[in-house]
């Protein structure tokens, strides 16, 4: 990488965290959800859901154990959409013409977007991660580490969702309506609050629904990565949907939407 | 350094905005004046690479945009019509986000732009946020910023909208200075017609076609009208006037 694109790579990175620390509510919302759904949600349903010992548990773990990565990849996909309306936002109010102006190619101008993204969210998971230890969660050590690339990966792969997705949004408010068809459907149907052979138990379409949801390969790779391990399907899985919906999303790039030429 | 438009079009679905523009932009200060709706942006867009023609081409200093996009926006600073500045950051944060997307360092930004803040009157305002700014200092904030990467070619649209006369005086006298000093080709875009001068070129625009383009004097004198003002009415009959 030569000098100019590591000077804009910087440039696109400072920037979008110093907005991020300028929006205190922002990071207060993005750590204050999970932390309700730990601690209230959490402490409500641990005593009607039994979690039996399961991979990579070496044991039996409390629910507040459990939901952590679902949590966490909640954060990420609260954060990639985020910053998906925000390049809504932008091109509304003009800001991204700003980006566009750089000489350099487009593609790399959107990912530098991405890795911004993907490190904002890495922060507000270590955040979150740091506030957990206190309601009963024990994460090795180790998974703190191995978990980084789990969660940039993941980070970018939701980034790369949200950007596809704001390709395709005409307007701002339409953008909203399109987060809850998709957080909330990619949340709920997947083994982010219950482990998946409970879902089998209850319903078996749900459940492969819930299997061929990407977002259940994300948990699942954060859940075994933070322990250390590696989940080869879930990587796999996630490896192969971000490089697809990352050169979707680079591809579908429209700087100003609704306006080409005949 | 010039900008030739060569048959250039754009469609808005079946509407033409820009229709077979062909048009050859020198150094200087150029003016484009036209009504709203006249096409203004769309070309500014189309002349930023925003907005792809829908046939004909663009060439900047000889170059064709669509194979020398990179060399082309290195050469060409915008300010454009709506504001484009981040207000949560200063204007220091800004300039050095602009200059990083240039992939210049902001040292060498700043030292590029040391006379021109100078100039604005920004230097001691730098480290405030550019929300604390009002609207003719933010302005300033997008020129002195679509210059730090010292570009041949610089576009502005509508750069004086919402300000008050003082500031609009003083941001088109100092675009016109500039375009002196530094031999750059300017295309100021406006609908303001007290914004243009006896000398400067002038090209008018209206309903996405160029009507005249010449000195202005000269313009009125081959159409015998006493002013600017009557020569784009004239030029432009039946449409909305600012």
């Amino acid at each position: 990488m030569n000098r100019t694109y590591l000077y804009c790579f910087n440039g696109i990175v400072k920037r979008d965290i110093f907005r991020f620390f300028q929006q205190r509510s922002r990071l207060l919302s993005a750590l204050i959800r999970p932390l309700l759904w730990l601690v209230v949600f959490a402490a409500g349903f641990r005593a009607a859901l039994g979690v039996s010992i399961m991979e990579p548990y070496g044991t039996y773990i409390t629910y507040q154990q459990y939901i952590v990565p679902g949590l966490c990849c909640m954060i990420i996909l609260f954060n990639g959409m985020q910053s998906s309306l925000s390049m809504v936002y932008d091109r509304e109010m003009g800001s991204m013409k700003v980006l566009l102006m750089s000489p350099l190619p487009r593609p790399f101008l959107l990912c530098s977007k991405l890795v911004a993204s993907a490190l904002l969210s890495l922060l507000q998971v270590v955040i979150f991660l740091f506030f957990a230890q206190f309601v009963d969660v024990d994460i090795p050590l180790i998974g703190y580490i191995t978990a980084i690339p789990a969660i940039f990966l993941i980070a970018f792969f939701l980034g790369s969702l949200g950007l596809m997705l704001s390709n395709l949004i005409k307007q701002l408010e339409n953008f909203a309506g399109v987060m809850n068809f998709v957080i909330f459907p990619m949340f709920f149907l997947s083994s982010a609050l219950y482990p998946l052979w409970k879902m089998k138990e209850a319903s078996l379409w749900l459940y492969w629904l819930c299997q061929f949801n990407p977002f259940t390969a994300c948990v699942e790779l954060l859940r075994f990565a933070l322990y250390g391990e590696i989940e080869p399907t879930a990587l796999t899985t996630v490896l192969l949907v971000t490089i697809t919906v990352s050169f979707f999303a680079l591809m579908s790039f429209r700087p100003q939407h609704g306006r080409s030429g005949k | 350094m010039s900008i030739v438009t060569n048959e250039l079009s754009f469609y808005y679905g079946k509407k033409a905005a820009v229709y077979d523009l062909n048009l050859t932009i020198n150094k200087g200060f150029n003016v484009l004046l036209g009504p709203n709706g006249a096409g203004k942006s769309t070309l500014f867009s189309m002349l930023t690479g925003l907005y792809q023609p829908s046939s004909g081409n663009i060439k900047i200093d000889g170059y064709d945009f669509r194979d020398n996009r990179a060399e082309i926006m290195k050469s060409m600073g915008v300010v454009f019509q709506q504001s484009t500045v981040d207000l949560d950051l200063s204007v220091k944060q800004n300039l050095v986000y602009y200059a990083a997307l240039q992939g210049i360092s902001s040292s060498e930004a700043l030292t590029n732009i040391g006379d021109i803040l100078s100039q604005l009157k920004l230097t001691q305002r730098l480290n405030d946020k550019v929300r604390s700014l009002n609207g003719g200092h933010r302005r300033r904030v997008e020129i002195a910023r679509a210059l730090i990467h010292k570009p041949k070619v610089l576009l502005l649209d509508e750069a004086t909208v919402g300000l008050d006369i003082d500031s609009r005086k003083m941001i088109t006298e100092y675009v016109k200075t500039l375009s002196q000093q530094l031999g750059i080709c300017v295309l100021w875009a406006t609908h303001l017609i007290d914004e243009i001068s006896a000398d400067d070129q002038l090209i008018i625009l209206n309903e996405g076609k160029v009507k005249v383009q010449g000195i202005s004097r000269e313009l009125c004198e081959t159409h015998n009208v006493a002013d600017i003002y009557q020569l784009y009415r004239m030029l432009t009959a039946n449409t909305e006037i600012t």
